[in-house]
C-alpha cells in the first residue's frame, strides 16, 4: 500500500484520505473499511463497538461524486460492514481528519467538549462523524434532524442529552480552517476526486466491479456462484459474524444504470445499486405516509450504503421494506445473461430463505406503482425499540375506497411467516365490506386463517397476532374512524 | 482562576475523546510478535464433555497454541469470592457461552475462525434455568439469608387490610460500548504485564498471578481508561486476562485477547433478574404495619458477586421507607445460565423497585394517590429513622426533596390533567409517577473502603497522581485531579493522572460501589497535604515566616510578601533535599457491619433522589414513549456539577432501558439470544425526553466529613427510572376499573404493556 500514485490500475483500491491519495493493492476483497484503518493505517480513532452495523462507534464520512461529477455529496456509514474496495474513488474522513494541525477542533468536536458530551469516550469518534455529515448538510439543524442524523449511534454514559445539545450548538462555532461546508464543496476536492475516476471497471482476485449492466449479467453468467455485492449491509456481516469465505465478490456499485431512480407511466423505478437514502426519498415523495417507516428503516448509516433491492434480495421474513412494496404491487426486474424477465414481487419469495431467482440471474430494478386516487395506505412497524430496531412485526395496508364501500384490498405483514406475505384470508374478509368498525373485526379475525407466527427473541406468536390485528384496528380508526390522537409520538407532556 | 472545585472543568479526557486520540486497550501499539487470541465457547447449557477435540483448531491457519484447563500453570478459577469461576471449563459445561479453551494465532479473524472449529462431544444433562425451577429444587448458589425486625407474624395477622402479589424484575446487559479485552506482555524473570479493561485492576494481578502460580508482584496491571464498565469489568475482566496470560506463558509472546461482541454477551454476567412475593400489612391509610417478602435472584451457575448483590437488595428493600414489622427471606439461586455480577446500583434497584411496587398496590387498592401513600411511610426524621438492618438515618432529605420537585413539576395539576385526558382518550393514555431514591454508600464488604494515592510533585513543579480509582468515563480522574490541583493551588493543567497501575498503588478497591471519588479523593487530598505541609516548612525555613503566611494560589506560592511560582518552590525544596513523592491513604469512618446478624452501619451515609416521569402509552401495540421527566438529585456539595448531571442523565436513562426496552431473552434450551445490538435495545437519542429537567439539590453538604463535603453519584441517580416503569403502570391501570393492580413485568416492553393492558380490561386481579 502507498500513497500518492497517479495511475489507476484494475487491481488497486484508491481513494482519499487527509487529502492524499491512498492505492491499496493485495486486499483481501473482504477487508472492511475499519480493519483498513485501525490494522493496516493504525488510525486508531475509529472503533469496533459491534462489527455489525448496529452501534455507530465505527461511523465515517464518505465523499462520493454525484453521478453528474460536478458536486461532491457526504454521508456516513459504518465502516465495520463497509468494504473497502467499495469506497474506491471516494474520500475517506475519519475523527482524525478533523482537528487542524495546531490542535483546534471542529466546531462538532468543539460542541461536544463545550457540552460535556463524552463521558467514557468510546461511542464519541462516531457521534462525531455522523454529526459532522449534518453538520456539511445543515449547521444549524432542528432537533429532529440532530436525533435522526445519531440514531444510529449508541451511548451508554451520558443520557443523550449532551450530545443532542452539542448538534443543536454546533453551529454557532466560527467556521473551521478545516472541513467547513465550503472546503468540502471546493473545487480542489471536487477535481482530486474526479481524477480518481478510472477508464475500465476495478478487478483483482475474488473481486471485479463491473460498469454496465450488460458487464455485469456477463460476470455472473461466467460465475453464477460468485456473491452479488451491493451497499453489503447484510454481506458485511456474513465476513464479520459469521466468518464465512465468500466465494468471489460482483460489486454492483459501480453499474450507472443501477444507480438512478426514473419515473415512468408504471412508477418509480429503483435501480438495484440504489442506497436506502435515494430509494426510500422517492418513494416517500410519493406517499409521504410511508415517511416514518422510512425513517426506522435502520439508520442513516446503514440507509447510506445499503439498498432497497438488496433488502428484497436478502428476503428477511423481517425485512421492513417487503410488506409495503408487496401491498403497493411493486414489480421487480430480474435478468440472467440477456434475457429479462418481470415478478410481482410477492411472488419472487417461496419459501424461508427460497426465492424465484436462477442462477446467474440478478434483480435490476425494482417499481413502486405510481400512487392512485382513493387509495388509502398506511404501513407500521413494530419493535421493542423506536429508532434503529427489526420489527416484531411489520403491517402494511392498501384500501381502495369506493363511495362508503371498501374495494380492491392488499395486506401484507413481515414478521408473521417464512417470508413477507399477503394476508389473503383477511383482504377477503375486507373487500366489498363498508367502511365500518365491524368490518375491520371480522377482517382482524380472519388474520389467524393467514398466519401461525413463531415466538421468538422479539415477540411472541401471541403478542404478534394481536397487535396485527389492533395494526388493522389502528388503520381503521387513523382514516375517519377517530378524531383522537392514535400515536405516542402526537402528543406532549400534560400542560402545566 | 477559580478553586477548580468550585468550577465544573470538562473531563480530562475531552479533548481527546473528540479528536479520536484517547486510548483504549485495543488502541495500545503492540510488538510485532503479538498473537491474538479467542475463546471458544460452550453451545449448550448444562453437559459434560466427553471429548474435546482440538485438532482441527490447531490445524487452522495462523494458529500458534491453544489452552485448556489442563494447560494452566496455577488455579483454574476468576471467582473472587468462592473459587467458582473456571476460567476453561474441565469436564463440565455449566451454562451455553461458557469458555473451554482459548486459541491463540496470528490475527484476530484467525483466531475466532480457529475456535469455531473445536469438535466437541456433549453428554446433555438436564438444566435449571429460571428462578422458580430453582426454587423448586432448592438450587442455591449461596446459603439464603433471613432478616427479622420487629414482630411480623403478629403484625401482619392484625394488620387491617391485608395485599399479597409478586414482583418480576428481569435482567439487564451491561453494553459497555467498549468490550472485555486484555494484553498480555510477557516480562523478564516471568513476570508479566497486563493491560486490562478493568474497574478492579488489584483483583485481576492476584487472579492472573493465581492462575499462572507466581505471585501477586510478578503481575503488573494497567488501565488509563475503559470504555465503559457498570460493574461488569469488576469481576468478569480477570477472565480474559488470565486466558491472555496462560496462553503468553505458553509462547513466550505477547497475547491479545479482545472479545467480540456476541462472545463478551453470551459470555459474561449481567444484572441478576429478580422474583419478590410479597405479603403486605397496611392500614386504610396506607401505612405499612408488616411486611414478609420472599426474594430470590437467578446467579447463574457461580457466585461471583452474587452475595453482596443479594444483600445489597435486601438492604434497599426499604428504599426510603420505615418498615417496622418485617420478615425478608433471600435466596441466591443456582442456574444452568451465565452467572450474574456486579451492575450499576449492584441489587439496589431491584430491591427498590419491589418495595416501590408494593407502595404503588396498596395505594390503587385503597384508592389513594401513590405519592401520598409515599410520603406517608417515608422514613421519619427525629422518629421511625431506622432501618430494617438497625442502621439510624441521621441525614434524611427525601422528605425537601419529594416536597420541592412535586411543587416544581406541578404533580398535583398533571396528575389531574393526565386523569382528564384518560377519561377521553381510548387508544393514546399517559401516566404519571414520582417515586423517589435512597441509596447506601460503602461497600458492605467493609474492607474495601479504603484508598491509596502516589502524588510526585516534579523538580518544575508539575504533579503527577496516581490512586486506586480506575477511569470508566464517570469522570474520577478528573475529580481528583480537581481535589489535588485545590490543595496546592495549581491549575489543571498542572496535573497528570496516569494509568491505574498495580504497581504504583498497591491492593485497591474495585472502583464500585459509587465510592471512587470518596475513597480515591480523600487519599489524593491526603497524600496533597503531606507535600503541601513539606514545601510550607521549606518556605518558612528558607524565608523565616510563619507557617500561615504561605498559601498557594494560582499557581503560585504567597510566601509572606514575596510571590514564587509552584515550580519555584519545588526547585528549592529538591535543592534542599526534601521529598516531593509521597503517598495517601483514607479509609471510611464510622462504619461496621455484622453479616451473620445483618446488623449494623455498613453504609456511611445515604445518597437521595427523586423523579416524575410521564409517559404514553399506545393500548393497541404496548408502545410506550416518555414524554417528560423531572429530577431533583442529591449530589450534597458537588465535586464537578457537570460530570454529577451526566452521571445524573446517564444512569436514569439506562434504568430506563433496563425497565422499558432492555429484554434478555433464552430459549427454552437456555441459549441466549439476544446477544448483540441488533437483538438487544438499550436506549438511543429519541428515547431521551423532548421535555427534562435535571437539578442537583443546593444548600445541603453532605453531613458527613466526604471529601469537600459531596456524595456519590455513579449509581443513585439509576433508581430515579423506576418513575418511568410506575408512569407506565399508571398508564395501564388507566385502562381498567379503579383499584385495578396492573400486573407488568420489567421491563416493560410493548408485548409485556398490551398484555398487563388486556388483564386489566378483563378485570383480572394481578
Amino acid at each position: 500500500m502507498s500513497a500518492g500514485e497517479p495511475h489507476s490500475p484494475a487491481d488497486t483500491v484508491r481513494f482519499l484520505l487527509d487529502g492524499e491519495l491512498v492505492s491499496a493493492s493485495d486486499l483481501a476483497p473482504t477487508l472492511t473499511v475499519l480493519e483498513y484503518l485501525r490494522d493496516i493505517a493504525h488510525r486508531t480513532g475509529t472503533k469496533e463497538g459491534c462489527a455489525e452495523g448496529d452501534c455507530g462507534a465505527c461511523t465515517v464520512v464518505l465523499g462520493e461524486l454525484a453521478a453528474d461529477g460536478a458536486r461532491v455529496g457526504y454521508r456516513a456509514v459504518n465502516s465495520c460492514i463497509r468494504l473497502l474496495p467499495t469506497i474506491d474513488g471516494q474520500e475517506l474522513i475519519t475523527v482524525e481528519s478533523l482537528q487542524e494541525r495546531d490542535g483546534s477542533l471542529h466546531p462538532v468536536q468543539q460542541s461536544m467538549v463545550d457540552n460535556h458530551a463524552s463521558q467514557c469516550g468510546f461511542c464519541t469518534p462516531g457521534f462525531v462523524m455522523s454529526l459532522f455529515a449534518l453538520y456539511l448538510q445543515s449547521p444549524s439543524p432542528s432537533r429532529e434532524q440532530v436525533l435522526e442524523a445519531i440514531s444510529g449511534n449508541l451511548c451508554r454514559c451520558t443520557g443523550y442529552r449532551p450530545i443532542i445539545d452539542a448538534g443543536l450548538l454546533m453551529g454557532g462555532y466560527p467556521t473551521p480552517g478545516k472541513w467547513s461546508r465550503e472546503a468540502a464543496a471546493s473545487s480542489v476536492r471536487l477535481q482530486a476526486l474526479q481524477a480518481l475516476r478510472r477508464p475500465r471497471a476495478m478487478r483483482f482476485p475474488g473481486f471485479q466491479a463491473p460498469r454496465s449492466c450488460d458487464e455485469l449479467a456477463a460476470a455472473l453468467e461466467a460465475d453464477p456462484a460468485a456473491v452479488l455485492l451491493a451497499g453489503g449491509t447484510d454481506i458485511g456481516l456474513w465476513v464479520t459474524q459469521q466468518l464465512r469465505d465468500l466465494p468471489s465478490i460482483i460489486y454492483i456499485g459501480e453499474v450507472a444504470e443501477l444507480k438512478c431512480i426514473r419515473s415512468d407511466a408504471a412508477g418509480i423505478v429503483i435501480g438495484a445499486a440504489v442506497p436506502l437514502t435515494e430509494g426510500w426519498g422517492a418513494i416517500v415523495a410519493a406517499y409521504p405516509q410511508l415517511a416514518e417507516l422510512a425513517q426506522r428503516f435502520g439508520s442513516p448509516p446503514v440507509r447510506n450504503s445499503g439498498t432497497l433491492c438488496g433488502n428484497i434480495a436478502n428476503g428477511s421474513p423481517i425485512g421492513d421494506a417487503m410488506p409495503v412494496l408487496i401491498a403497493l404491487g411493486a414489480e421487480i426486474e430480474l435478468r440472467r445473461g440477456t434475457h429479462t424477465r418481470h415478478l410481482p414481487l410477492e411472488r419472487f419469495y417461496l419459501g424461508y430463505q427460497r426465492k424465484d431467482l436462477a442462477s446467474g440471474e440478478f434483480i435490476v430494478a425494482v417499481t413502486v406503482p405510481a400512487a392512485k386516487v382513493g387509495q388509502r395506505l398506511a404501513s407500521y412497524k413494530l419493535s421493542k425499540r423506536f429508532d434503529q430496531d427489526i420489527s416484531a412485526l411489520c403491517a402494511a395496508f392498501v384500501v381502495d375506497h369506493q363511495g362508503d364501500r371498501i374495494g380492491a384490498v392488499r395486506i401484507a405483514f413481515g414478521g408473521l411467516a417464512a417470508v413477507p406475505a399477503r394476508a389473503r384470508a383477511t383482504e377477503a374478509a375486507l373487500s366489498g365490506r363498508p367502511w365500518s368498525e365491524d368490518s375491520f373485526e371480522i377482517a382482524a379475525a380472519a388474520l389467524a386463517q393467514d398466519f401461525q407466527p413463531l415466538t421468538d427473541l422479539r415477540a411472541s406468536s401471541a403478542y404478534r397476532l394481536q397487535a396485527a390485528g389492533n395494526l388493522l384496528r389502528r388503520f381503521y380508526l387513523e382514516h375517519g374512524g377517530s378524531s383522537v390522537p392514535l400515536r405516542t409520538a402526537q402528543i406532549a407532556a400534560a400542560p402545566t | 482562576m477559580a478553586n477548580p472545585v468550585d468550577t465544573a472543568p470538562h473531563h480530562e479526557s475531552a479533548q481527546l475523546h473528540v479528536s479520536g486520540r484517547a486510548l483504549y486497550a485495543d488502541d495500545i501499539a503492540l510488538p510485532a510478535d503479538t498473537l491474538h487470541a479467542a475463546f471458544g465457547i460452550s453451545s449448550i447449557a448444562h453437559a459434560r464433555i466427553r471429548t474435546l477435540d482440538l485438532d482441527p483448531v490447531l490445524s487452522m491457519p495462523g494458529v500458534a497454541s491453544v489452552a485448556v484447563a489442563a494447560d494452566i500453570p496455577g488455579e483454574n478459577n476468576y471467582g473472587s469470592v468462592l473459587h467458582d469461576d473456571p476460567i476453561f471449563a474441565d469436564a463440565l459445561v455449566q451454562y451455553a457461552g461458557q469458555p473451554l479453551f482459548a486459541v491463540a494465532a496470528t490475527s484476530h479473524v484467525a483466531a475466532r475462525k480457529a475456535a469455531r472449529r473445536a469438535r466437541i462431544d456433549y453428554e446433555p444433562l438436564p438444566a435449571i434455568l429460571d428462578i422458580r425451577s430453582a426454587l423448586a429444587a432448592h438450587s442455591y448458589v449461596l446459603p439464603s439469608e433471613h432478616l427479622v425486625r420487629g414482630s411480623p407474624d403478629d403484625a401482619l395477622a392484625q394488620a387491617p387490610r391485608r395485599l399479597r402479589g409478586t414482583v418480576t424484575i428481569g435482567g439487564q446487559d451491561h453494553f459497555y460500548l467498549e468490550g472485555q479485552i486484555a494484553i498480555a506482555v510477557p516480562q523478564e524473570g516471568g513476570a508479566m504485564l497486563i493491560h486490562s479493561s478493568t474497574q478492579h485492576p488489584s483483583e485481576v494481578q492476584q487472579l492472573v498471578a493465581h492462575a499462572l502460580a507466581r505471585r501477586a508482584h510478578d503481575v503488573t496491571v494497567q488501565c488509563r481508561r475503559m470504555g465503559g464498565g457498570f460493574g461488569g469489568k469488576e469481576t468478569q475482566p480477570a477472565l480474559m486476562a488470565a486466558a491472555a496470560a496462560v496462553l503468553a506463558h505458553r509462547t513466550g509472546r505477547p497475547v491479545k485477547l479482545r472479545v467480540d461482541r456476541d462472545t463478551d454477551m453470551l459470555m459474561t454476567g449481567k444484572r441478576h433478574d429478580f422474583l419478590a412475593d410479597y405479603d403486605v400489612g397496611f392500614d386504610p391509610t396506607g401505612r405499612i404495619l408488616a411486611l414478609r417478602i420472599m426474594l430470590a435472584s437467578r446467579c447463574g451457575y457461580s457466585a461471583d458477586l452474587s452475595g453482596p448483590v443479594n444483600d445489597r437488595a435486601l438492604l434497599h428493600l426499604d428504599n426510603a421507607y420505615f418498615l417496622e414489622h418485617v420478615d425478608i427471606v433471600s435466596h441466591r439461586c443456582r442456574t444452568h445460565t451465565v452467572s450474574n455480577t456486579a451492575f450499576r446500583g449492584f441489587g439496589g434497584p431491584q430491591g427498590m423497585l419491589v418495595i416501590e411496587q408494593i407502595v404503588d398496590e396498596i395505594a390503587r387498592t385503597l384508592g389513594l394517590d401513590a405519592l401520598g401513600v409515599r410520603r406517608l411511610n417515608f422514613y421519619g426524621v427525629d422518629t421511625r429513622n431506622v432501618t430494617h438492618y438497625g442502621q439510624m438515618v441521621e441525614d434524611n432529605v427525601i422528605h425537601k426533596i419529594v416536597e420541592r420537585l412535586a411543587a416544581d413539576a406541578r404533580y398535583l395539576e398533571r396528575r389531574q390533567a393526565v386523569a382528564a385526558w384518560n377519561a377521553a382518550a381510548p387508544v393514546i393514555r399517559r401516566g404519571l409517577a414520582l417515586t423517589p431514591v435512597k441509596f447506601g454508600i460503602s461497600f458492605t464488604s467493609t474492607a474495601f473502603n479504603q484508598a491509596g494515592a502516589l502524588l510526585h510533585v516534579y523538580s518544575d513543579g508539575t504533579v503527577l497522581l496516581n490512586h486506586g480509582g480506575t477511569e470508566m468515563g464517570q469522570g474520577l480522574f478528573t475529580k481528583i485531579a480537581q481535589v489535588v490541583a485545590a490543595e496546592l493551588g495549581l491549575p489543571l493543567s498542572a496535573i497528570r493522572v496516569s494509568s491505574t497501575d498495580t504497581g504504583k498503588v498497591p491492593n485497591t478497591s474495585a472502583s464500585a460501589a459509587s465510592s471512587s471519588s470518596d475513597l480515591n479523593g480523600k487519599a489524593a487530598q491526603a497524600a496533597a497535604q503531606v507535600i503541601r505541609q513539606r514545601l510550607i516548612q521549606h518556605a518558612c525555613d528558607r524565608y523565616g515566616v510563619e507557617a500561615q503566611q504561605v498559601r498557594f494560589h494560582d499557581g503560585r506560592v504567597l510566601i509572606g510578601e514575596r510571590n514564587i511560582g509552584f515550580g519555584e518552590l519545588a526547585q528549592h525544596a529538591y535543592r534542599a533535599r526534601i521529598s516531593l513523592s509521597s503517598t495517601g491513604y483514607y479509609r471510611t469512618p464510622k462504619i461496621e457491619w455484622d453479616k451473620t446478624a445483618l446488623r449494623g452501619r455498613p453504609f456511611f451515609y445515604f445518597a437521595y433522589g427523586a423523579a416524575v416521569s410521564e409517559v404514553a402509552v399506545d393500548c393497541l401495540s404496548g408502545e410506550t414513549q416518555l414524554l417528560r421527566v423531572d429530577i431533583l438529585h442529591d449530589a450534597g456539595t458537588p465535586l464537578n456539577a457537570a460530570i454529577d448531571l451526566g452521571q445524573i442523565e446517564g444512569g436514569f436513562l439506562q434504568g430506563v432501558g433496563w425497565l422499558t426496552s432492555e429484554e434478555l431473552w433464552w430459549n427454552p434450551q437456555g441459549e441466549l439470544q439476544t446477544h448483540a445490538p441488533s437483538t438487544y435495545k438499550i436506549p438511543t437519542a429519541r428515547d431521551w425526553p423532548a421535555q427534562a429537567t435535571v437539578r442537583m439539590l443546593d444548600g445541603e453538604p453532605n453531613r458527613e466529613d466526604t471529601i469537600y463535603r459531596s456524595k456519590a453519584v455513579g449509581e443513585p441517580p439509576l433508581m430515579l427510572s423506576i418513575s418511568v416503569l410506575h408512569a407506565i403502570r399508571d398508564a395501564v391501570a388507566s385502562c381498567g376499573a379503579a383499584g385495578a393492580l396492573p400486573d407488568l413485568r420489567a421491563p416493560a416492553t410493548p408485548e409485556a404493556v398490551l398484555r398487563a393492558i388486556d388483564a386489566v380490561r378483563r378485570g383480572v386481579v394481578a
